[in-house]
């Protein structure tokens, strides 16, 4: 029984802090970003503009939330809170340290993964359909096709790393790193997996289902109040969870010296948030043709190339 | 894990009635969805974790939503699920029902003799499903790969250009 509670404590504590962690996010982009481009960005709300995040909260909290006749109203709502809640449930397998997790050492963790950011394409594309616009149609149309395509070799990039370790469970890929990361016999694996996860998360240079120079604000065109507000927070709490994911399976986790293991574990997953927004604020968006072609014709051929490759050394060098 | 069982064994099975009678076409598409997603749950209980983690992967992520990605680009409208009412009255039932009834007799004849299991005999990880793949299995692999090696080609053909496209002037 006590059991029991200290895990659902251990989940609610999570959760709450993922989404806390999600909307903060909001203000260190701005603010990095500004830094980046040479301007302030959101400085005044308290101590170099810190409690921005709560202003911006409260008014999209109190804004109308207003859904216009033409959707299909049911499927209209229920898109923000399926992009919401996939990217949340994914974090159930993530073992932040060996003790704060939830369910670390499921078998299949690194499948399940996979098959939660596969689900959050729906909450994108419905989200296009149902809003019956041709701005918002575009954007889902391209978020399924990208996300199918990315999703392919993002599989694939990450089967070299559980070829090495010889699991798909996340805490014995973590202990399989004790000594050397998979970063470094990984490395093409760990590249791809990157971009994959970019593509996956729809962020900057990959945002093209948004694409707000041509389609206004893409899929989420339509929404209003606090159900954009949770297509923006999920798309900071895949940016967590993308990052997680690869600290976890090409950084050796919580592994690190002396100092405690969520320390590690937070400062590993900071320089990967951080690189991210670096990214948004450093690449131009390709054209989606580009995009495309770039996925299907290199990332596919080099991710089967390298799990080959893979193969063929754990084979051939007796462990 | 019986609970966990019968209560995605009886979502499924509602989710699929709902799938088949819903009219509006992604309203049944995203019906078909959970049953797939519920029957990763009933593979889960029964002790096959990778099963479950394909259909999710492969059924529910991937297919559904390439046929999502279909029916979006059919844009069906009311006129459509107009249509699509009108064909599913009267004696269109009678033939499916009857042939589903011969199924469920089969099925209750066939639970009433051998008795529910309600414990997974043992768990079936991934490492074991590769290794039958390769071995017990290879010729079906085989087979499906032909298949889909000549899904590919008839995909290239179709999709190949065959002389050059002009240009868009208007186009960025």
């Amino acid at each position: 029984m006590v059991e029991i509670l200290i895990d659902i404590g251990i989940s609610v504590a999570l959760l709450l802090s993922i989404v806390t962690l999600a909307a903060f996010l909001t203000f260190v982009e701005r603010r990095l970003l500004g830094f980046w481009q040479d301007r302030l960005g959101p400085n005044r709300v308290g101590w170099e503009g810190s409690l921005q995040v709560v202003a911006d909260m409260i008014k999209i909290f109190f804004k109308q939330d207003w859904t216009p006749s033409f959707v299909e109203p049911v499927i209209f709502v229920l898109a923000p809170a399926i992009v919401l809640v996939t990217v949340l449930l994914a974090f159930a397998v993530l073992p932040l340290t060996p003790g704060i997790g939830i369910a670390g050492h499921l078998n299949i963790g690194v499948l399940f993964f996979l098959g939660m950011t596969s689900l959050t394409v729906y909450g994108v594309v419905l989200a296009g359909w149902a809003s019956n616009s041709k701005f918002a149609l575009i954007g889902g149309m391209r978020a399924a096709a990208q996300m199918i395509s990315y999703e392919v070799f993002m599989g694939l990039a990450l089967i070299g790393v559980v070829m090495q370790s010889g699991s798909f469970d996340l805490v014995k890929i973590v202990e399989a790193q004790r000594h050397l990361w998979f970063v470094v016999p990984q490395f093409f694996g760990f590249i791809m997996f990157l971009i994959a996860g970019i593509a996956e998360a729809h962020r900057l240079p990959f945002d093209l289902p948004e694409g707000e120079n041509e389609l206004g604000a893409g899929f989420h065109t339509e929404y209003s109040s606090m159900k954009f507000g949770m297509f923006f927070v999920g798309e900071y709490a895949s940016i967590v969870l993308i990052s997680s994911i690869t600290v976890i399976l090409f950084f050796g986790g919580w592994n690190g010296p002396f100092l405690p293991p969520i320390f590690w574990f937070m400062l590993k997953i900071s320089l990967f948030i951080g690189f991210f927004i670096l990214l948004r604020a450093a690449l131009p968006r390709p054209r989606y043709d580009q995009l495309m072609s770039y996925g299907w014709k290199l990332m596919l051929p080099l991710s089967i190339i390298n799990v080959a490759v893979t193969g063929a050394l754990i084979l051939s060098v007796p462990a | 894990m019986n609970a966990v069982f019968l209560i995605s064994a009886g979502l499924s099975v509602m989710t699929t009635l709902l799938a088949i009678t819903r009219t509006n076409p992604v309203h049944g598409l995203l019906f078909m969805v959970l049953s797939l997603l519920s029957m990763a749950g009933v593979f889960f209980s029964l002790g096959a974790p990778f099963a479950a983690a394909l259909e999710v992967i492969i059924y529910a992520g991937a297919i559904m939503v390439l046929f999502l990605f279909v029916v979006m680009m059919l844009s069906l409208d009311k006129s459509s699920e107009k249509r699509e009412r009108s064909w599913m009255s009267g004696k269109i039932w009678l033939v499916p029902v009857a042939l589903a009834c011969v199924l469920a007799t089969e099925f209750g004849y066939v639970v009433m003799h051998t008795g529910p299991s309600s414990e997974p005999a043992h768990v079936i990880d991934a490492q074991m499903v590769g290794a039958s793949m390769l071995t017990t299995y290879l010729p079906a692999v085989e087979l499906a790969s032909m298949l889909l090696m000549a899904a590919l080609f008839a995909a290239y053909h179709l999709g190949r250009v065959t002389e050059p496209v002009a240009r868009n002037k208007g186009a960025p």
